[in-house]
């Protein structure tokens, strides 16, 4: 017991340092902040379309009528990363056949609509969120941000900003199959 | 030492005006009271953006939605404890610069008073420890000891003398 105590302040230090390294661990995201929305039911709300864009808006009842899980991705002209995810998000839909939402977030009807018909338009649905209004509903820290729900309409995942590279690509495919999603033909 | 104080003023007050930019005229409300409240519960939101700046000092857009939105809810005649509720219900406990006091958040509040406390009762045992062995005095030496420094006085002795 006595040798034992001899240690403790030894290990105690360690238990400090330990810490300290984690703090300062390079791969560490600070802003990584769990969304207070995840396991909890999407945030009421009710979008436009974007005027003359072909799709139709977005409001919560699309997102309970059931059916396999969906990605919700705010994105908007002006940021440069969602250019990049663009490509990303449209590959998912094209060749894997995931169901696309966007909430068009504070951006001009017609930057938007030059942006989607220039990159083109992955989105099934998306909601012209002029004011950002409807973005602090579901916690938005930024754009872009790409949220899983679930066919009943439960929040239960968060990615934020783009969905560029290999990791950030297995994350949110792994979390959409853990949700219930299957990959079609298979 | 005057010339630096009259320095560090003159920084401070040029300072000043960019700190307190961040709300702008168009945001701030007609009713003075409403808006000393705006301001005090402001100053308590995290900006979700810069993350260790409030609200009421970042010049984000979406800290700037959020001041506005807070506005618009004291005017409606929501109590400081509504609004933060409905912050918290989206942007969870981490929008608050001061963690709330919960269960979960025990550790954190008592931790560093379990520390203190620990810490004295060590130094207070260590004090009592040496003390006691003081007030005894010192302890006595057994036959086999004396009869040891005998021999190397003796011996010393010896050494002197030759």
């Amino acid at each position: 017991m006595k040798r034992f105590l001899l240690f403790l302040p030894l290990v105690v230090a360690l238990g400090i340092g330990a810490f300290a390294l984690w703090g300062l661990w390079a791969d560490r995201n600070p802003k990584e902040v769990p969304s207070a929305l995840i396991s909890k039911p999407a945030p009421e709300f009710d979008l436009p379309p974007i005027p003359g864009v072909d799709v139709p808006g977005l409001k919560r009842a699309d997102l309970t009528a059931g059916g396999p899980p969906v990605l919700v991705n705010v994105f908007a002209s002006w940021c440069v990363p969602c250019k990049a995810e663009h490509a990303v998000l449209s590959r998912l839909v094209k060749e894997k056949g995931v169901v696309l939402y966007g909430i068009n977030y504070k951006n001009k009807a017609e930057d938007a609509r030059n942006w989607l018909a220039d990159l083109g338009n992955p989105y099934s649905r998306i909601g012209f969120d002029l004011s950002g209004r409807v973005a602090i509903e579901w916690g938005l820290t930024g754009v872009p941000e790409t949220f899983i729900v679930r066919g009943d309409g439960t929040v239960v995942y968060r990615y934020v900003g783009p969905i560029v590279g290999a990791d950030a690509q297995k994350k949110v495919m792994s979390a959409l199959r853990e949700a219930g999603w299957k990959e079609a033909g298979k | 030492m005057r010339r630096l104080r009259f320095l560090v003023a003159a920084i401070l007050i040029g300072v000043a005006p960019i700190l307190s930019l961040a709300v702008e005229p168009d945001e701030i409300l007609d009713d003075p009271v409403l808006e000393a409240r705006a301001r005090e519960i402001s100053a308590q939101v995290r900006c979700v953006v810069c993350q260790n700046e409030s609200i009421d000092t970042s010049n984000a857009g979406i800290a700037r939605d959020l001041r506005i939105l807070i506005r618009e809810r004291l005017v409606a005649g929501d109590t400081d404890q509504e609004i933060f509720d409905f912050l918290v219900a989206r942007y969870g406990d981490f929008v608050l610069l001061k963690p709330p006091f919960k269960p979960e958040t025990w550790a954190l509040w008592f931790a560093p008073f379990v520390i203190a406390a620990a810490g004295a009762a060590g130094i207070f045992v260590l004090v009592r420890r040496v003390n006691r062995r003081a007030a005894a005095g010192p302890g006595q030496l057994s036959e086999e000891e004396l009869a040891q420094i005998e021999k190397i006085i003796q011996n010393e002795k010896a050494e002197a003398d030759s």
